[in-house]
């Protein structure tokens, strides 16, 4: 980073009420999606970026109400289709910072197809999953992250349907930043958040969020401080797969599958890389959330460099002004044959 | 020796398999016939499929085109001229022939087999039947091989040259210059040398033998056309549309961003601005057509002029997010290209049955202005309003145009871009008082903060905004107010647009309203009814929502209203909701523009019932 954007920062340093908006916010008392806001209002002062190029774009459901709160520019969306206004809105202004707010029914049912085009196109946004498994704002029907066999109003002899694992579908996807985070984790999903943001490409956070009202404690078994180190391991790059309340435990590649084993220290302990993990771990490793008796992996699975849509947009309208010149309005308009009539 | 005879007009059709290059015949015949000075206007009818089987009728691709020494407003209703490359096209296109027509067809092609696949149980070239008109039975096929001779590629090669045969043998026919499609085959096939010699020999010993044998005893001259002075050049309504967003993109200030997904008719627009990336043209091909709008809904509320362009079963998808642009008030334009419905329908042939698509196609009360062009060259003007009104009223605004127009050619005088006025239409400025749904008393428009505008942070969404503010609101009379107010903004785009084409007294028998891609027809109509004495009037709609603030006095001034749809009765629905009066439709809903003669019928029997 050069002294004079240190300096511009510096000037404009904000604090957390300059993100805060007028509107009272409206979810229900204890919800998760309360810790989410008070991260994303706290990291904003060290991302660096002038408030008036924030954007955060929404779908709908209970997580898309999420623009109203923040004192930036937003767009509350219709629902699934918050990645399209977000992809308009970055291709037209590169220069602005994108974020879509989303949930696991606006992001993978309704609005799955342009879920994955973002992904795949790279455009410089970062994805907020709020995964709380269950249709909150209609209150409560199963949603495509529920588990089968679950309960709700629209299932009252249990979902017949698998779920999708988004973090799965992400990588799968080709999204470049992919990560998970905790509501009840808030120092984890700050930095997560920020590192999301801070990414050039998209960039997409699953979060755990509990739904008290509809589906409460969903995650408990990982957001729990009491079981929460037995059940999750925290992904950091360069360092080792270990877990457990003694940290005596890890995962151990066995060349197909991970396996759990007891810690014990080797010469070549197996180390956590989010550039450039085989396809065949990272994807294992996104599977284990799927599993019994395995350890929900928490943080940074990718962290790639690519070439993003907008940046690529830019540099082509460039190269053919550069081939072509700068457009005539006459000339095109007289492109083709012509003839004169006197 | 072939004597010459001079014509006013010529209606001349293409026929053959969709494989054999109709639709580039047809163009190259419209190319040199614009520079030769004609009015001319064209009418592709082609099948859906890209290569239906070979030889059967439903394959059969046309090229019709008229082209005159006077004012022309449509391809025609009979033709004077059919190239016929095989019987499939013979049988599906004879009952457009006028009595003793000219068929030039290609002999070679009527061999047992596709004389059966015809449903021909004799060779009509043979047997008689074809007595009423002037039959020319060429060899083509055979003809294009021995011009080919010493060509090195393959026999089924060269027969893919025979339209350049017949092109030469029409361009004998109608004194049309070889020049313009010689250069046209040298830029199409750079590279690729051994066809350029291929097509080039093939166009040449085509109009050779026209002029070399006897066959023909008589070719045609079709005096220039008397037009304004100017530059001109031939345009199809796609590139017009084209052309008009990108110059009122320039003129506004505000980058083009064109959402789209491919559909027949439409892709073509995305195709040309893809092109445009020098005019700083942003076009994204989206992964389904609701990202193409909500991409375009983006992209404007950034700052841009966000464009979508679709036809029907696409902008149906589209429609929740049209909702959302009227809701939020961003500037959007929505082009239409109709094509016919419902559903999948005929994707490769012209309705106008989606004006109550554009009209009412959209959940609660979501009005929006609505613009069709009424030829191809008007694309362009259209397109420029479209966008003109969608800024300066920050709101939806529709487009309608279709297939016809969308691949239909006519001449049109270029404009002096300098001619054109600025699109100003200012946003919020940092440092401003800013409300979000503040209105501007004149037009009712809330004036738009885009991102990057320090100071002025606010949320929009698709839930009801409070009057001002712009923030959620759910208060009944509050919703009631913003309701009026939706629909208030948009009848005030009545004071900026121009106004409607009419002619004749302003009272009488007969009123003619129509819109869109009829103008053509309707125009030759009247005129033929007015050489037969009748006196009516006409108004032809351009912006059919707001209708214009005149017809509402105007249409009480008439015993009848006759509106002449491409569809089952939509305006004229409209009309008589919003005037009270017994208007009354004329609709042939073929997926082919409306007849001039089944019009002048029509207009007749309004008089003779007097
Ligand atoms: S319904 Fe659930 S997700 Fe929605 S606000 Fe209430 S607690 Fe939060």
């Amino acid at each position: 980073m050069n002294t004079i954007e240190t300096l511009e920062q510096k000037e404009k340093k904000y604090t957390k009420e300059d993100f805060t908006s007028d509107q009272e916010v409206r979810w229900c008392p204890g919800c998760g999606d309360y810790s989410i806001l008070a991260q994303m209002r706290r990291l904003l002062p060290d991302l660096g970026v002038k408030k008036e190029n924030v954007v955060f774009v929404s779908g709908i459901g209970c997580s898309s109400r999420f623009p109203y709160y923040m004192d930036t520019y937003g767009l509350h969306g219709i629902h699934g289709r918050a990645p399209a206004l977000a992809s308009g809105i970055k291709l037209a202004n590169p220069d602005l910072t994108v974020f879509v707010i989303t949930g696991d029914g606006d992001a993978l049912s309704i609005g799955g197809n342009h879920f994955i085009h973002l992904c795949r196109r790279n455009i410089d946004v970062t994805v907020l999953l709020f995964n709380n498994r269950i249709y909150g704002l209609t209150k409560g029907q199963y949603s495509p992250t529920s588990e089968r066999g679950k309960i709700t109003k629209s299932s009252p002899y249990g979902s017949l349907e698998e779920p999708f694992n988004p973090v799965k579908m992400a990588l799968a996807a080709g999204a470049t930043f992919v990560a998970r985070s905790m509501d009840r984790d808030p120092k984890h999903l700050e930095a997560t958040l920020l590192e999301a943001a801070r990414h050039k490409g998209t960039s997409f956070v699953e979060i755990y969020q509990n739904c008290n009202i509809f589906n409460d404690g969903a995650f408990e078994k990982y957001t729990n401080i009491k079981t929460r180190f037995d059940n999750v391991v925290y992904l950091k790059n360069e360092q080792e797969y270990r877990f457990g309340r003694e940290n005596d435990k890890h995962l151990f590649w066995d060349g197909h599958r991970f396996r759990v084993e007891e810690w014990k220290a080797t010469e070549k302990p197996l180390t956590h890389t989010t550039d450039n993990l085989p396809a065949s771990m990272e994807f294992a490793l996104a599977e284990l959330s799927e599993l019994e008796d395995f350890p929900v992996p928490v943080g940074v699975f990718r962290k790639r460099q690519a070439e993003t849509y907008d940046a690529l947009l830019t540099k082509q309208i460039e190269e053919v002004k550069k081939s072509k010149g700068q457009g005539d309005l006459q000339k095109l308009l007289e492109s083709g044959n012509t003839w004169h009539v006197d | 020796m072939s004597q010459s005879t001079h014509l006013d007009q010529v209606t001349i059709r293409f026929a053959g398999d969709s494989g054999d290059g109709m639709q580039l015949t047809g163009t190259q015949f419209t190319n040199t016939t614009a520079m030769v000075g004609n009015d001319l206007s064209t009418l592709p009818d082609y099948p859906a499929e890209i290569r239906a089987p070979a030889g059967t009728l439903f394959g059969v691709s046309g090229f019709q085109l008229q082209f005159s020494s006077h004012e022309i407003h449509t391809p025609g209703d009979q033709v004077d001229v059919l190239v016929a490359m095989n019987p499939a096209a013979l049988k599906v296109n004879l009952q457009h022939l006028r009595d003793n027509g000219i068929i030039i067809a290609n002999a070679d092609a009527f061999s047992i087999r596709n004389l059966k696949l015809a449903g021909y149980e004799q060779n009509p070239l043979e047997d008689g039947s074809l007595e009423g008109f002037q039959l020319f039975s060429v060899p083509i096929t055979r003809l294009t091989r021995e011009a080919l001779v010493d060509v090195a590629m393959s026999s089924r090669d060269k027969d893919r040259s025979k339209n350049f045969f017949a092109l030469g043998i029409t361009y004998w026919m109608f004194s049309r210059p070889l020049e313009v499609t010689l250069k046209w085959i040298e830029e199409k096939f750079a590279g690729k040398p051994e066809l350029i010699e291929a097509n080039k020999k093939a166009l040449n010993a085509g109009y050779s033998y026209a002029l070399a044998t006897e066959v023909f005893t008589t070719t045609y001259t079709v005096e220039k056309a008397k037009t304004a002075p100017g530059t001109y050049r031939k345009i199809t309504g796609n590139e017009a549309v084209s052309l008009g967003l990108i110059v009122a993109a320039e003129k506004s200030g505000r980058p083009l961003f064109l959402g789209g997904y491919p559909i027949t008719p439409a892709s073509d627009i995305l195709h040309i601005l893809a092109k445009y990336r020098h005019y700083d043209v942003k076009t994204f091909q989206a992964e389904d057509e609701i990202a193409g709008v909500g991409s375009a809904i983006g992209a404007s509320y950034s700052g841009a002029l966000g464009v979508t362009a679709s036809s029907g079963p696409g902008i149906a998808l589209k429609s929740e997010f049209i909702g959302y642009a009227v809701m939020t008030e961003i500037p959007l334009v929505v082009i239409n290209v109709q094509r016919g419905g419902p559903s999948t329908g005929l994707p490769t042939k012209t309705e106008q049955a989606d004006l109550f698509q554009a009209f009412y196609g959209r959940n609660g009360e979501a009005p929006l202005p609505i613009v069709a062009a009424k030829s191809p060259a008007d694309c362009f003007q259209t397109a420029m309003e479209a966008a003109h009104m969608a800024i300066k009223f920050a709101t939806p605004v529709f487009l309608l145009t279709d297939g016809y127009l969308a691949n239909g050619a006519e001449p049109w005088l270029i404009p002096d871009v300098a001619d054109i006025p600025e699109i100003k239409e200012p946003l919020a400025l940092a440092g401003e008082e800013y409300l979000p749904y503040k209105r501007d008393p004149k037009t009712l428009a809330r004036t738009m903060a885009v991102p990057g505008t320090e100071g002025l942070e606010h949320r929009l969404g698709g839930l009801e905004k409070e009057d001002l503010t712009g923030n959620v609101s759910y208060d009944p009379e509050n919703h009631h107010n913003m309701v009026r107010l939706r629909r208030k903004k948009v009848e005030k785009v009545a004071g900026f647009i121009p106004p409607p084409d009419f002619s004749g007294e302003e009272r009488g028998v007969l009123l003619i309203i129509s819109w869109g891609s009829t103008y053509g027809t309707v125009f030759s109509a009247v005129e033929e009814a007015r050489k037969q004495g009748r006196q009516l009037s006409w108004i032809h709609l351009r912006w059919i929502n707001p209708l214009p603030e005149m017809l509402g006095k105007l249409i009480h001034n008439f015993k009848h209203v006759l509106v002449p749809e491409i569809n089952a009765g939509q305006l004229v629905k409209i009309i008589r909701a919003e005037y009270l009066v017994d208007a009354r439709g004329f609709d042939r809903v073929r997926g082919l523009p409306l007849q001039t003669h089944e019009l002048v019928e029509e207009i007749s029997s309004y008089f003779e019932e007097q």
